[in-house]
């Protein structure tokens, strides 16, 4: 029994020497160039994608996961300048009335080899006409596969646009268009726009495992699926053919945190390479190590008024409204600074911004001589309904609800805020319920159009994107000639009409164009994010 | 020694059937159909809750259903989870050995502190390094565990990058799970990057686990010292004393065995609770156990997981205790017969 005790007693001291001895190496051997973390980039992202197929999701959680990782399209923005620049299309022609694009493509693009798809063949036109009558036709074997929504291509109207996709050989594809459009490439060239391998479309047919296209992914992207867990992580292993360069990765992985101060702290004891809309920017800058980046995103939060309910259908009760509102304390208060003023709903760094536009003046007898003008003078009482969600465009609608509704009570009215849970008061403001309401919108590409005709359009006060249910002709009218039009002079002056249109009406007034953020180590290099879409892991390297 | 196992096996049998019957009741007393609550099929279609109701016996009496649902446990069905939609069963068994691993960690770091820092206290007994150590174990156990944890990784994590501060090892690693145990999977592994893999592990384990161990290694420090002060009082110590033993060979010979026994007895105690601080460690430090699992499950009114949860981890504390009797037992001869006490 003593000897038992003693040898015990020894052991431990050997097992405790021997954690001494990890610790120690452990210290000295993170510094190992071998090491997997050396080679491999940890993305802390805020929530689980709904699908790996981003043709039918418009959530940016998704589109962060699968569009630049796992997909390629046919042309892309230019990060320089925002202009349409070839990718899996090496070029591309479009016919002088606007209604024949022809793509002729690269021949050398692989799609991924995975434990679930070895391809036999490289991309090539069948693919890209799989990729797209997959969308438009309601007849083809996977439109319904995953419940038939493809809400991106809904809402642009891309069946009615789309009357043929014709293969012309194996590496070149037609699109036929019913009408010229001019926001068609932008629409192409979208986070949505992806192409699938048909090879692997057939394959699961063959097999009877049709819902499994969306659920284990092929592209021709710079990363594959290796492994997906919900609500925990996604793991991309590179692709070793990638067409467009080598990826410098071993091992890219998403580390699902949804809650803000998790992120933070991972990132800060070091344990996420990048993180998803960081809080707390002055700590992040603090550090050395830490590099904080912001990227204009082409977005607008705005207070939308209701144009069919008393007494916001009269102009001159919205514009009174607009001058009594202190906009750079909202910028302030409610951005912290990171964000600049809209004088339009198209933010600076379009091509269709105008700069002859000047905001509105805040003034509170100008306010008021504009209400007592309307019959007004004594005020009234309004509700302000203030979305429930942080979105980049707008980080808390309750606050800045707060603020209009201090600067408000000067000119006489009297504002009640209202909110409820995010989807149903989406649906009741899709209804026009609301007398005002506090949203934003945030492009999905360069093209102007993506804010006139969503936004303001008559045909989106049905849809329901339009919430300030304003239906003006003539504005409708000009949006629609300039997209008739390739000549961007043209569009320019067409859009600047609109512009001074809605300037004069004021179905919403504009409050602020922010951005997005994140923050990464410094050991990350290369570009992330662009203006448009979703983050972009294909050029990042670490060292 | 044959009818100390049999008693203790009894005990055993007899409480697990108390917990079977606890959980079984708790599907009646939470909110909705008990037949829904117990399996978990939440979006069943009426034909198949009629066939679920025929399996559970829900048409006859009470003990029947009580019955029909011992023997699905039996099998091994403890229902669906209503949120994951995944079987209770094999969520447990990917939770359960993570908590496991923490706890044991805990319960040796807990020990390895506890027992000698109290053992230096009795010896030192009322003299200045007793009541320091005293005023130590009662501010260790005054700590509440969440501020405790979340302290640890303000310090260890943000302010001095030493420790990661989530999780059980870096994602990067895939590890092959086969017992659940990390560290032995990592061991059973051949991925070219085990031992980076062993290492960040470890550097994963040390802050939960320091934080788990605290209150049980105060009330290590109290039960060793208290241990070792009636060790010293006895007329087997006067004795050695007498015949001339140095106060180290007495120490090291005679005292710390015997003390250390009456300190093995308490270690099944003090697990329960153990465990319990494990849990709201695992939620602070996102380790994936089953602590954090039933918290999410409460949050989430999965009924069916919180039932097997439950039984799940009470059968696991219940079985640790009859071990550390059976351990006890072993080393001490009076504990099994009682006869031979005085």
């Amino acid at each position: 029994m003593k000897n038992r005790v003693f040898n015990l007693i020894s052991q431990a001291r050997q097992i405790l020497g021997t954690t001494a001895i990890c610790i120690g190496l452990m210290a000295c051997e993170n510094n190992d160039p071998l090491s997997l973390s050396a080679k491999s980039v940890i993305y802390c992202s805020e929530g689980s994608p709904e699908s790996f197929n981003p043709q039918t999701v418009t959530s940016g959680t998704t589109i962060d996961a699968t569009s630049n990782q796992l997909y390629d399209r046919l042309i892309t923005f230019s990060p320089v300048d925002n202009s349409i620049a070839p990718a899996l299309a090496k070029s591309w022609h479009v016919t002088r009335d606007g209604k024949m694009i022809t793509f002729y493509l690269r021949k050398d693009v692989a799609f991924h080899k995975t434990d679930y798809f070895f391809p036999t063949r490289t991309l090539n036109a069948d693919d890209v006409i799989f990729s797209f009558n997959r969308i438009l036709d309601p007849g083809h074997e996977y439109y319904s596969v995953s419940g038939a929504q493809y809400p991106f291509f809904q809402s642009v109207n891309f069946s009615s646009l789309v009357e043929q996709i014709e293969k012309i050989n194996d590496y070149t594809v037609r699109f036929k268009l019913r009408h010229p459009d001019s926001s068609f490439l932008s629409n192409l060239a979208t986070d949505f726009s992806v192409i699938l391998s048909a090879e692997y479309g057939q394959e699961l047919t063959a097999k009877g495992n049709q819902q499994n296209i969306d659920i284990y992914p092929i592209g021709t992207g710079p990363y594959k699926l290796k492994e997906y867990r919900p609500g925990s992580l996604i793991r991309y292993y590179p692709h070793e053919n990638y067409w467009r360069n080598e990826v410098a990765l071993e091992q890219l992985l998403f580390d699902i945190t949804p809650s803000n101060t998790g992120r933070l702290t991972k990132l800060l004891a070091g344990e996420c390479d990048v993180i998803a809309y960081p809080i707390a920017h002055e700590k992040i800058s603090e550090r050395k190590d830490l590099l904080l980046e912001a990227e204009t995103a082409f977005n607008v939060g705005y207070l939308g008024f209701n144009t069919q309910k008393a007494p916001l259908n009269n102009k001159l009760v919205r514009k009174a409204i607009a001058h009594a509102i202190n906009k750079p304390a909202i910028i302030e208060a409610v951005y912290a600074g990171e964000a600049e003023i809209a004088k339009s709903i198209i933010p600076p760094t379009s091509w269709a911004y105008d700069e002859s536009i000047i905001d509105q003046t805040f003034s509170i007898p100008m306010a008021k001589s504009l209400l007592t003008q309307a019959g007004y003078e004594d005020g009234f009482t309004m509700d302000i309904w203030a979305m429930p969600v942080q979105r980049s465009y707008n980080r808390n609608a309750l606050t800045m609800a707060k603020l209009i509704q201090a600067d408000l009570k000067k000119i006489g009215i009297t504002v009640n805020i209202v909110s409820y849970e995010w989807a149903t008061f989406l649906r009741r403001v899709a209804q026009g319920e609301h007398q005002t309401v506090l949203l934003g919108w945030s492009a999905d590409h360069p093209d102007p159009d993506n804010f006139f005709t969503p936004l303001l359009s008559c045909a989106s006060t049905v849809t329901g994107s339009n919430r300030a249910f304003w239906c003006n002709e003539e504005f409708d009218d000009i949006i629609q000639k300039a997209l008739l039009t390739n000549n961007i002079n043209r569009r320019k002056k067409y859009y600047a009409e609109a512009l001074a249109i809605v300037e004069e009406e004021l179905p919403l007034l504009p409050i602020a164009h922010s951005k997005r953020f994140q923050a990464r180590t410094t050991q990350v290099k290369g570009e992330l994010l662009s203006s448009f879409g979703g983050i972009d892991f294909s050029r990042v390297s670490k060292n | 020694m044959l009818i100390f196992t049999i008693r203790r096996l009894n005990l055993l049998l007899f409480t697990l059937l108390l917990l079977t019957l606890l959980s079984f009741s708790l599907s009646y007393l939470f909110p909705g159909d008990p037949l829904v609550n117990m399996t978990g099929q939440a979006q069943a279609t009426p034909e198949h809750l009629a066939t679920l109701s025929s399996q559970y016996n829900f048409e006859q009496n009470i003990f029947k259903q009580y019955w029909a649902y011992l023997s699905h446990i039996a099998n091994g069905d403890l229902g669906l989870s209503m949120a994951s939609h995944l079987p209770i069963s094999s969520e447990i068994m990917t939770l359960l050995p993570a908590t496991i691993e923490l706890s044991l960690v805990a319960l040796a770091i807990a020990m390895m502190i506890g027992v000698p820092i109290g053992f230096i206290a009795a010896i030192k007994h009322k003299k200045a390094a007793d009541n320091i150590i005293l005023a130590f174990a009662m501010l260790g156990y005054s700590i509440p565990v969440f501020w405790l944890g979340l302290l640890a990784i303000l310090v260890f994590s943000i302010q001095l990058g030493w420790l990661p501060s989530a999780g059980q090892i870096s994602l990067l690693f895939e590890i092959e799970p086969v017992t659940g145990i990390q560290f032995i999977d990592i061991l059973l592994s051949d991925s070219e990057y085990k031992w980076q893999a062993f290492k960040d592990a470890s550097s994963h384990i040390i802050l939960p686990a320091c934080v788990v161990a605290l209150a049980p290694a105060t009330i290590f420090i109290r039960l060793a010292r208290t241990a070792m002060m009636e060790v010293l009082e006895t007329s087997y110590i006067r004795a050695a004393n007498a015949k001339g033993l140095t106060f180290g060979q007495i120490i090291y010979r005679h005292a710390i065995r015997n003390a250390l026994i009456k300190v093995i007895r308490h270690v099944g105690l003090q697990f329960a609770n153990l465990v319990t601080i494990a849990m709201v460690t695992e939620v602070i430090f996102s380790w994936p156990g089953i602590g954090r699992w039933l918290i999410e499950s409460i949050y989430q009114r999965d009924y069916t997981a919180i039932q097997g949860g439950l039984l799940a981890l009470s059968s696991f504390i219940f079985f640790v205790h009859i071990v550390t009797d059976f351990v006890y037992a072993a080393l001490n001869p009076l504990a099994r017969e009682p006869h031979h006490g005085s």
